[in-house]
């Protein structure tokens, strides 16, 4: 029996033939479903998400969890909309020092993990707590950003835009980073020692040991890199609601698990690709904007359906791996 | 080199887990440009010993000089990093990943910061080269069988340089051709000035390879000699720390020939596993499987245990057309099988000896009738006493216990269900000469008992000992069956040469 590494990537194919089933689906069901603006806004709105899920695939694929991912965020934005509407900092620079406390924090998270040998789980539970009461603290409601370098610059001009049909096609800032950090972290986990061992020590944690791998850096480093995709996936979120909110983004991490799991990792670890998430992000987008065009909907369907996929799809990797 | 500045000098160390005395103030000195064999039963400390060296687990006590500056690594990325390259014991390598990346994880070339996955592919394609090998580096590792998964982390071992070669039990899985290769490989090694350490339970081995052997008997130093001045004899007595008994004669079938078999194959294939196999299997007989690696002889196990479907063929038992679907079907008739990989298929790692012991006979018996403790108890203490499995009690948990105790208490398992059929897949293997004996006449009371056993081992010294027939494959292929008179090493050898 000749296990190729084909079989295991069948829960990929599976989702990314999911993907294209639903969207010729509601092309079908709908009219106007199959247009540039449904698909812009499919990327727009699930920008933030997808930039979390990088951030979680690391995390998951190295067996795992990181449940301050919203909170995270959540604390990110705040900090973002004070110190920009409140104290006067340039935007670049709210932004740079923004993803820098992200990915701190996440690293603080991973050397309390590592030094009182606690589990991630509870761990990140209590940063979750810390970074939603942290945000808060920032600055206790909703501020909305109206520094003309965030409307004009970052969400306009920098826009990427392709050469295709009359007026080109326009790819709003937010999604650019999103992509960027889907690349990025594609590479870092398929060509570098760094995500090869993230892959081992989720595989087989004991063998890694044993075969001289830095296991301790490798863990500190996922839990930096989920730290700093969260922030990162703040900083979306606010140019996308151009505005901060400490009470934003409430078990996100727990869409952006939904998501990588959908995507075909495994939650043992040591299974999976980013290219999975993403699709799972989209998948769930995709349900949601199907629920929306349906309109008579309660909007609750789309937890309803991701949380069969999510069934579906543990069933689906208990099957073709072991 | 003077023999008086060693490679590594290991002093009284010391490890202890609670109330177990793993090691109690060894010393070893390995010089350069010498194999020294690392011997003694199983649950004697070799591979704990191992792991302190190489920072797996930090040892208790004692100093360790590795080329004269002490030597204390916090992990085996530290010990890599001072010369030491090891195989551990059965630790699998990373079961999801590729045999290229598994020979160089952690080591791969890089291009501007990016793992040149070409190079580590033609990298590990030269490891195995070494060792004769030319396979595949793109399958995965896990689905390769648990020789060739040897094979790849020795070859992950040999990649590095090192000044200091560990391999613990390295050939359990590995038939004649194989080990003569990794033997042609560690001699080279070896006139090179590197030291070496092997551990193995095949004595032939060790005087084949070794140029010195030391002695471990329950943690404790026993002796270190060149292997020329400790005879077999003596080497057999310094481990077991008595003279052994006399080796048990061999076995006869205990039912005429022609009554009627206890299960029949004919015709068995399965895409990728098996072309064409016959086999029959009488009432009161042992019959064993030879061939070469990967000729097919898991498989064939593997068919008729049900794990995997033939996709043609039949399977007769007791007379009756047998087709099982999976195990449960074939435990359910009385067939039992201890796998070759028992690690991932066997043992029960968090329950405890006893637990792991009465597993088979507990779920032949079905919920309703369950064992009471006490029979339980008195199950487990007897095969702990027959084979000699060395734990501080019935109720530790199997996973603290050596590599080889374990493959004990697995085979107890099945030997406590009583079954109609039993199917070994290398039952023997990293188990210590004491126990081979005991297991050797547990087989025939079995036998004896009417039951049938199919046993696979690639020591053919062991098939030729225990069976009465022995059915030989190859390539898939069964090409023939020797029987009783007329059986012997050389005569399988020379079936396998000479079917083209
Ligand atoms: N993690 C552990 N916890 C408790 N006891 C342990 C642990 N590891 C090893 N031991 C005990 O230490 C002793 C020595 O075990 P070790 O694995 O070194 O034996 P070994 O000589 O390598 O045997 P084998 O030939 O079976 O591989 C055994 O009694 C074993 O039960
Ligand atoms: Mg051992």
């Amino acid at each position: 029996m000749k296990r190729t590494p084909h079989a295991r990537h069948l829960p990929l194919l599976v989702t990314a033939s999911l993907v294209l089933l639903v969207f010729i689906a509601g092309a079908l069901v709908y009219p106007r479903f199959a247009s540039f603006g449904v698909v812009r806004n499919l990327m727009v709105d699930n920008a933030f998400l997808a930039v979390a899920a990088v951030g979680a695939t690391f995390v998951i694929l190295s067996g795992a969890i990181d449940l301050s991912i919203g909170s995270v965020m959540a604390f990110t934005s705040i900090l973002l909309a004070t110190l920009i509407e409140q104290h006067g900092w340039h935007p670049l620079a709210a932004i740079a020092f923004a993803v820098i406390v992200g990915g701190a924090f996440g690293l603080a998270q991973g050397l309390i993990i590592q030094a009182f040998e606690l589990p991630a789980f509870l761990v990140t539970l209590a940063g979750m707590f810390i970074a939603r009461g942290g945000a808060f603290l920032v600055h206790p409601q909703s501020l909305g950003i109206k520094h003309p370098f965030v409307a004009d610059v970052l969400n306009e001009r920098l826009s990427l835009v392709l050469p295709v049909g009359p007026h080109g096609v326009t790819i709003p800032l937010l999604v650019d980073i999103a992509l960027l950090a889907i690349a990025a972290a594609a590479v870092v986990l398929s060509f570098t020692r760094l995500g090869r061992n993230v892959y081992a020590v989720g595989d087989h944690e004991q063998g890694a040991m044993l075969m001289g791998l830095n296991i301790r850096a490798t863990r500190l480093s996922v839990f930096t890199i989920s730290g700093l995709c969260s922030a990162l996936a703040g900083v979306v979120f606010t140019l996308y609601q151009q505005s901060g909110d400490p009470a934003a983004c409430k078990g996100l991490e727990l869409d952006a698990i939904a998501a990588v799991v959908i995507g075909g990792t495994l939650l043992r670890g040591g299974i999976g690709s980013v290219l999975g998430s993403s699709l799972g992000v989209l998948l769930l987008g995709l349900i949601q904007t199907i629920v929306t065009f349906q309109g008579n909907l309660n909007s609750w369907w789309t937890k309803i359906v991701v949380g069969f996929l999510v069934l579906a799809f543990v069933a689906l990797q208990r099957r073709f791996t072991r | 080199m003077p023999a008086d500045s060693p490679l590594l000098s290991v002093r009284s160390l010391s490890k202890r887990f609670g109330a177990v005395v793993a090691l109690d103030s060894i010393d070893l000195d390995v010089s350069p440009g010498s194999i020294h064999a690392l011997m003694g039963e199983n649950g004697a400390g070799k591979s704990t010993l191992i792991r302190c060296l190489m920072g797996a687990v930090r040892r208790d006590g004692g100093t360790v000089l590795f080329e004269g500056t002490a030597c204390d690594p916090a992990s085996p990325r530290h010990a890599e990093a001072a010369g030491l390259s090891t195989v551990f014991q059965e630790v699998g390598l990373i079961p999801h990943m590729s045999v290229a990346e598994n020979i160089t994880l952690g080591r791969e070339s890089r291009r501007w910061g990016l793992i040149d996955r070409r190079e580590a592919r033609a990298r590990a394609r030269r490891a195995l080269a070494r060792l004769g090998l030319t396979i595949d580096v793109d399958q995965e590792l896990g689905g390769c069988s648990i020789a060739l998964q040897q094979l790849v982390a020795i070859a992950r071992a040999l990649d590095v340089s090192a000044r200091l070669l560990i391999l613990d039990e390295p050939t359990s899985s590995l038939d004649r051709r194989e080990t003569a290769e990794l033997f042609a490989v560690l001699r080279r090694l070896r006139d090179e000035g590197v030291g070496i350490i092997f551990v193995t339970h095949f004595l032939e081995q060790v005087y084949q390879l070794c140029d010195r052997i030391t002695v471990l008997r329950d943690g404790a130093h026993v002796v270190t000699r060149d292997t020329r001045d400790l005879p077999r004899p003596q080497l057999i007595a310094a481990m077991l720390g008595r003279t052994p008994a006399a080796p048990g004669a061999s076995v006869t079938s205990a039912a005429p020939a022609d009554a009627a078999p206890l299960l029949r194959a004919t015709g068995l294939r399965r895409r990728e596993s098996i072309e064409h196999a016959d086999l029959t299997i009488p009432r009161g007989a042992a019959v064993g499987l030879a061939g070469l690696l990967g000729s097919g002889r898991s498989e064939l196990a593997r068919m008729l245990f049900g794990i995997d479907r033939p996709q043609g063929g039949r399977i007769e038992l007791n007379g009756e057309t047998f087709s099982p679907r999976s195990p449960r079907d074939a435990i359910a008739r009385g067939i039992a099988l201890t796998p070759e990989n028992r690690k991932s298929d066997g043992i029960v790692p968090n329950l405890s000896v006893r637990e792991n012991i009465v597993l088979a006979l507990q779920a032949r018996r079905g919920v309703l009738r369950s064992l009471s403790r006490r029979e339980q108890d008195a199950i487990a203490d007897e095969f702990i006493a027959r084979l000699g499995i060395k734990t501080p009690h019935r109720e530790a948990p199997i996973s603290t216990l050596s590599g080889g105790n374990q493959q004990k208490a697995l085979l107890a398992r099945w030997l406590a269900a009583n079954p109609a059929l039993l199917i070994l897949d290398e039952p023997t293997r990293g188990i210590d000469i004491g126990a081979k004996q005991e297991i050797e006449s547990l087989i025939r009371g079995l036998i004896n008992g009417g039951a049938g056993v199919l046993f696979i081992s690639s020591e053919l010294s062991e098939l030729v000992r225990a069976c009465s027939r022995i059915v030989v494959l190859k390539d898939r292929r069964t090409i023939g069956e020797l029987r009783a008179p007329g059986l012997s090493e050389e005569h399988i050898l020379e079936a396998i040469a000479a079917h083209a």
